[in-house]
């Protein structure tokens, strides 16, 4: 059971690190961005569950360590650019690096195996990620990408949704401590 | 330093990553005119140190050349303002040299003109100490073969006569002083008078009668009845003129310029002088271009009181027949 709310150094060292079997995280990973790539063929339903974000956000979460959740974020979203047709390589890199250092940040902290503290901490995090892609868009590629609009925030909400019932799959990976 | 990021190595790590994307991104992006993001963002980084420092090369390099180097600058610019000087003074002495050229080339074709007449060219040397004189001295004396009462021209223009000689000069008595008098007449009218000095720059043409009409640019040419003058040689031009009585005063502008003469040339004989190859026949004016031929001067020509004034002032003077004989009285109109 995760510890539900605590701070400073102490409470970081009680909290409860999950671990899994190996192989997991590297096969869930590249299973959701194929099947996000898989998705994307049927239009735009598959941006209302961005699936590697949503593993990011969840694996970083769950191991609880900064540098790991933003390596996975960095692999994620490098192998999500690598994927795309248009997107320069880092583009998604970089958003979902620093989303993986806040999720496994945050994760430390507070407590994160409730639903509606997923649910919030997704939409959050969501959020989190398109602002960073969007003032990347906006820096680098000269891209007019909006920070907020109604369309994000159902996507965001939907993708939530998403995360509450995915999550409850992923936790069924984890290795019994 | 690496306690620091020992202690925070998760950001550390974590602005790492996203340094190295965004490299990598810079690396793949191309902004405008196709360049390169990282090449933009390098050329905006190092342009400005390099900027600042060929500036402050540039500053330095300037405070150099133009004050510690200069420590022969003033040595130069006093040689340079000596070779100025002499090149000035070069330059002085080669426009003089062509101008004096220009004068003896302009004598030479005259000579060449008129070879059956002698002449001799000679140069100014000095002028009258008297400022009311108007006299000139020349290079060129009784050794030379110039007489009293020779005639003293310049190709555009009679000047004077001797009036004293020496072994190795000569004075010029010029035709605007008041002791001068040369037979004249109008180009046009044939008019004949006198021309004299009245003490001003330019002489006056004396002896004409007001009811002759003179207009101001009229050709005033030597009659030759002075005995001194040949016919025909170009006196100047009317400048205006001024009822008096019994005559009117003409104002001459000498086609000479007295008052700038270098080189003259003297006639050693009153005969007239014949035109060049290339002057039409009958007219001998000197320095004029061709003009209608002269008509003969006599009593029927010259009419009126100018003529009669004319003609008895240069009876006073006896024609020259030989050079011995040349007289030496003073000259025509002289009072």
């Amino acid at each position: 059971m995760a510890y539900t709310y605590n701070s400073g150094m102490q409470a970081e060292s009680n909290i409860e690190v999950h671990k899994y079997y190996g192989g997991v995280v590297t096969v869930v990973a590249l299973l959701a961005i194929v099947l996000q790539a898989f998705l994307h063929r049927y239009g735009r339903w598959s941006e209302f569950a961005d699936l590697p974000l949503l593993v990011t956000i969840y694996f970083g979460v769950s191991k609880r360590s900064p540098v790991s959740g933003m390596l996975l974020g960095a692999c994620i979203g490098i192998a999500q650019d690598a994927l795309s047709h248009d997107n320069p390589i880092g583009l998604y890199g970089i958003a979902k690096t620093i989303v993986g250092f806040i999720a496994s940040s945050v994760g430390a902290r507070i407590d994160t195996e409730h639903p509606a503290s997923r649910f919030a901490l997704v939409f959050v995090l969501y959020h989190v990620h398109q602002g960073v892609l969007a003032f990347t868009e906006r820096v680098l590629l000269n891209r007019p990408t909006p920070f907020f609009t109604i369309h994000l925030l159902i996507v965001s909400l939907v993708s939530a949704s998403v995360a509450v019932v995915l999550f409850s799959l992923l936790d069924r990976l984890r290795r019994a401590s | 330093m690496p306690e620091i990021l020992t202690r925070h190595r998760p950001l550390a790590l974590l602005a790492t990553l996203v340094v190295a994307q965004i490299l990598l991104l810079a690396f793949q992006i191309k902004r405008n005119s196709n360049v390169r993001l990282i090449r933009y963002w390098a050329s905006e980084i190092v342009t400005p140190g390099e900027k600042g420092a060929s500036s402050t090369f540039s500053g330095i390099g300037d405070i150099w050349s133009g004050y510690i180097a200069l420590r022969g600058a003033h040595a130069q610019n006093l040689r340079l303002q000596q070779e100025l000087g002499q090149l000035e003074l070069r330059n002085q002495e080669l426009e003089s040299q062509a101008a004096e050229a220009k004068r003896l080339s302009a004598l030479l074709d005259f000579r060449e003109a008129h070879q059956e007449a002698p002449m001799l060219a000679a140069q100014v040397i000095g002028g009258s100490a008297d400022p009311s004189s108007h006299t000139l001295f020349i290079n060129k004396g009784e050794r030379s073969g110039i007489r009293r009462n020779d005639a003293v021209i310049t190709p555009t223009g009679i000047v004077g006569k001797i009036v004293e000689v020496t072994p190795g000069t000569a004075q010029i008595l010029l035709v605007n002083d008041r002791d001068s008098g040369v037979g004249a007449l109008f180009s046009d009218t044939r008019t004949q008078g006198i021309l004299k000095g009245d003490g001003d720059p330019e002489p006056v043409m004396a002896y004409v009668t007001n009811d002759e009409k003179v207009h101001p640019g009229e050709v005033i040419l030597t009659s030759g009845e002075d005995r001194i003058f040949p016919k025909g040689l170009l006196i100047g031009t009317v400048a205006g003129s001024k009822p008096g009585y019994p005559f009117q005063t003409i104002y001459v502008n000498t086609a000479a310029r007295l008052d700038r003469l270098e080189d003259v040339i003297v006639l050693l004989s009153q005969e007239d002088l014949h035109p060049g190859a290339n002057q039409s026949a009958g007219n001998v004016v000197v320095g004029l271009p061709p003009q209608p031929a002269t008509q003969p001067v006599g009593p029927a020509s010259a009419t009126g009181p100018a003529a009669t004034a004319s003609a008895s002032s240069v009876s006073s003077v006896a024609k020259p027949d030989s050079r011995a004989a040349k007289p030496s009285a003073p000259s025509i109109g002289r009072p």
